[in-house]
């Protein structure tokens, strides 16, 4: 039965909350102890959110290991970040990072130890002691398990708070007024087709990355952008989607994670001629330079003749020297990953690599409360009343343009609870829900019920299928997108995403129940990786220079007179910019260096 | 290659039927859910099936498989017998095809309170865990709740709601024996009677099917023989 508007139920909450990973769950945590009603409505049970997949660790300066404060933390990730990063946000970020820390392994996070108790830190890309000095060891590790560890703990805690959980249920819209305030969401109950109303005087979204944008990636098949997608419709740009990051260790042709721990604990890359390839391109910090700089020259050793294979298509990562011990107790997972996908136990053979889509440095655009922040008139950052974002959806931007290693598992709870406290405070002034009118819920009833409708037309002939046009897409982008561009394939690649999201419309799916209807969520998706992919490649397009993962052949150069700026898209107004916040919160800002590892 | 999958709609079907399929040139190397994702998109998008991380972390894809539980993303087609013969897992209500409900399953996750219970104030920084602490839960914590333990399970299948089967009991292991956890004896205590974890009886389906390796009878033994240390 499709839902009419005399059906329709309509719940009310405090806050609502899109996605259960561990930014949503963060915030929940907070606001259900703030005796709020929060209702976290999430497309799969929460425990299967992708955060469940982080390997590594989450980086705060915590001095177990080696010397350390959050400055130092702070100055790697504006260096990491090529200068496009917020330093307002970054300070604020890698301040709370120990706090962070300490409040998840008091949520129960098994965090691996070290003799003394403490918990144990490893080395990973990009953290130096001393604003570039020696390598750090910062990344806060549960073995190569730590998103899984937190992720559980943060979903055990919130069963602990009594968090309201609308589980299998897919959000499709905002809801949004005439004023511009945004009063909940249309969700629907994937088990029974029911379409629910959730209104909300706060909303914050919670939804993860996009990596389905590419063909190979990293990222969990549920990673579509959909929070993203849900943004753009509601008429908010994307951020600096130029900047996805293509981790230098998937596994070749497949695309599973192999964390950044691997060399963090030792291990380091190979090129065909045996070569330690990093040392040429990154004579001091090797194997740990930061990733956009190793998928680089992974890439360029491969096109220059030196991969490895009989394709000569990737290169080797190689961890058989730290011995089966060391593997095993500090990287358990990776090793039964290459065991499972490619018969190779690390401990005996290396494992062959190539950079693979990774994460969405790019989103919603936010200031470091979790307020979404568009531009209005001569002001570049007004809050959208009653609407958040945090987590990989989001950009604070802490990230700017290359993202270090462990500290996106940082991002999700530090903002995560930085939104949930911005909530709080905003319900203290906004006690009551605002009027939500039934034309905003009827608009977006009648599209969820579209494929519905178009699966009921006889004309078939002309169909495009969900699937077909999804595999296009991956494939234009991952040729189009990739680490290395230029102006004349990012326009071939405009061209073509634009046609394929024009086919949209023609789409029909071949399942037309209500239960569990899968086909329908995955159009849904493919709706939010349209418009994630096209925000993503005309933002390529225009950044005429080299910064962070955005490459171009055609623009060596990092342009800070012209480019250190954030890119801004949206489908009304396509491409607008944004000053970067060079200012810190208390210390003096890091200008822009020659970024040199 | 030949696959016979069950098929449920409680839409259109008064009953469950076995449908059979075929792909062509499948690549060696290919998991199970490669298989049922092409299968999906290039034959029948009715198909239905949960789905996430496809590298077996997520614990979204459990499914009978040639009679034994996996997950469809770590299983390879390499070693299936064929027609590859995929059922959503046993004991459960279906939802549709190969999803089950699995809400009886999280219930009893829910019943052993499975989250760190620390009744002193927190320390301003990490509680201390020396590493012979922390080896404690190797082996428990790395759960993924796929269901595949408990859903094969005969003690589960005839009292699910009593008995609270091998996932609830692991995490109930993993947080007895974490030194940070102040309710110990609380927690022994909830698990007494003739049920809840006394229904086992170390048949090991659950030791067999874990995907992740975990052995939640031995996690058992342990809470069992902590309960006779106490009384003594």
């Amino acid at each position: 039965m499709s839902s009419n508007m005399s059906t329709i139920e309509r719940r009310r909450f405090d806050t609502l909350i899109i996605g259960a990973g561990g930014g949503g769950l963060r915030a929940s945590l907070q606001l259900a102890e703030a005796d709020l009603s929060v209702a976290v409505v999430s497309k799969v049970f929460p425990t299967r959110s992708h955060t469940v997949a982080a390997q590594g660790g989450m980086n705060a300066a915590l001095a177990n290991v080696s010397p350390d404060n959050w400055h130092w933390h702070m100055f790697d990730t504006v260096k990491g970040s090529d200068y496009l990063g917020d330093q307002d946000a970054i300070e604020y970020m890698c301040r709370a990072a120990p706090k962070a820390v300490y409040e998840l392994e008091h949520f129960g996070v098994p965090f691996s130890r070290l003799d003394n108790g403490k918990i144990y830190q490893r080395a990973f890309g990009g953290q130096s002691q001393n604003f570039g000095g020696a390598q750090a060891a910062r990344t806060c590790a549960a073995a190569d398990r730590t998103g899984h560890a937190i992720l559980h703990s943060l979903y055990q805690q919130n069963i602990r708070a009594k968090t309201h959980f609308f589980d299998e249920y897919f959000a499709v819209d905002l809801l949004k007024d005439d004023d511009g305030h945004v009063l909940g969401a249309l969700v629907f109950n994937i088990q029974d087709g029911q379409i629910v109303v959730i209104e909300a005087k706060t909303t914050l979204i919670a939804t993860g990355g996009a990596g389905q944008i590419f063909k190979t990636t990293t990222n969990a098949l549920i990673n579509t952008g959909d929070g993203m997608g849900m943004a753009m419709r509601a008429g908010i740009p994307l951020q600096d989607m130029e900047f996805f990051q293509f981790h230098p260790t998937g596994i070749a042709g497949r695309g599973m994670l192999i964390t950044e721990g691997a060399r963090g604990e030792g291990g380091y890359l190979v090129n065909a001629d045996g070569e330690r390839l990093m040392e040429r391109y990154a004579p001091k910090a090797k194997d740990l330079a930061s990733r956009d700089v190793v998928s680089r020259a992974i890439a360029i050793e491969i096109r220059e003749g030196r991969g490895c294979g009989p394709k000569k298509d990737h290169v080797l990562l190689k961890l058989d020297h730290l011995g089966e011990e060391v593997i095993q107790k500090r990287l358990p997972g990776i090793r039964q990953t290459c065991i499972t996908f490619l018969g190779i136990d690390p401990a005996e053979a290396p494992i062959p690599v190539f950079p693979t889509a990774h994460y969405t440095m790019g989103g919603i655009p936010t200031n470091r409360h979790g307020q979404v922040v568009v531009p209005v008139k001569n002001t570049p950052e007004e809050p959208v009343q009653g609407l958040y974002a945090a987590g990989e959806c989001a950009c604070v931007s802490v990230h700017g343009g290359n993202r270090l290693g462990g500290n996106s598992l940082l991002d999700i709870l530090v903002f995560g609870r930085a939104a949930a406290k911005h909530i709080i405070e905003y319900l203290q002034e906004n006690k009551y829900h605002r009027v939500l009118s039934d034309e905003v819920i009827d608009k977006l009833v009648e599209k969820v019920n579209r494929y519905d409708q178009a699966a009921a037309g006889n004309d078939t002939s002309e169909a495009e299928t969900v699937a077909g046009l999804r595999a296009e897409l991956k494939q234009v982008m991952e040729d189009h997108c990739g680490v290395f561009r230029n102006k004349d394939v990012l326009q071939e690649g405009i061209d073509k995403v634009e046609q394929l999201a024009s086919r949209m419309a023609n789409v029909k799916i071949g399942d037309q129940s209500q239960v569990f209807n899968t086909a329908k969520v995955e159009a849904f998706e493919l709706e939010n990786l349209m418009a994630v992919a096209l925000a993503t490649i005309h933002s390529a397009h225009a950044r005429e220079e080299s910064r962070g993962a955005h490459s171009r052949i055609d623009f060596p150069e990092r342009d800070d007179i012209a480019w250190m700026r954030h890119s801004l898209y949206s489908y009304e107004n396509g491409l607008d910019y944004k000053p970067v916040r060079t200012k810190p919160l208390s210390v003096e800002a890091f200008p822009p260096k020659p970024r040199v590892y | 290659m030949k696959f016979r999958i069950y098929r449920y709609n409680p839409e259109k079907d008064a009953k469950p039927y076995m449908q059979d399929f075929e792909l062509n040139s499948v690549e060696p190397g290919t998991m199970l859910l490669a298989a049922l994702l092409r299968i999906k998109d290039e034959q029948d998008e009715t198909l239905s099936f949960r789905r996430s991380c496809g590298e077996g972390v997520c614990g979204s894809d459990g499914m009978n498989i040639n009679g034994v539980n996996g997950l469809a993303c770590v299983t390879s087609l390499a070693g299936l017998r064929q027609p590859i013969e995929i059922k959503p897992l046993p004991g459960q209500p279906v939802i549709r095809d190969l999803i089950i409900d699995m809400d009886q399953f999280y219930k009893q996750y829910r019943a052993v309170k499975p989250y760190l219970i620390v009744n002193d104030p927190m320390p301003e920084v990490e509680l201390l865990q020396t590493p012979e602490q922390r080896e404690q839960l190797d082996g428990l914590y790395e759960c993924i709740l796929c269901a595949c333990c408990s859903t094969s399970c005969p003690s589960f299948w005839w009292n699910p709601d009593k008995f609270l089967g091998p996932a609830a009991l692991l995490q109930a292991s993993r947080f007895i024996e974490d030194s940070r956890d102040q309710a110990l004896e609380k927690r022994l205590e909830d698990l007494e009677g003739p049920f809840k974890l006394f229904r086992c009886h170390t048949i090991m389906n659950c030791v067999e099917v874990c995907p992740k390796g975990l052995n939640p009878t031995r996690a058992i033994g342990r809470i069992k023989h902590k309960m006779v240390t106490r009384s003594l």
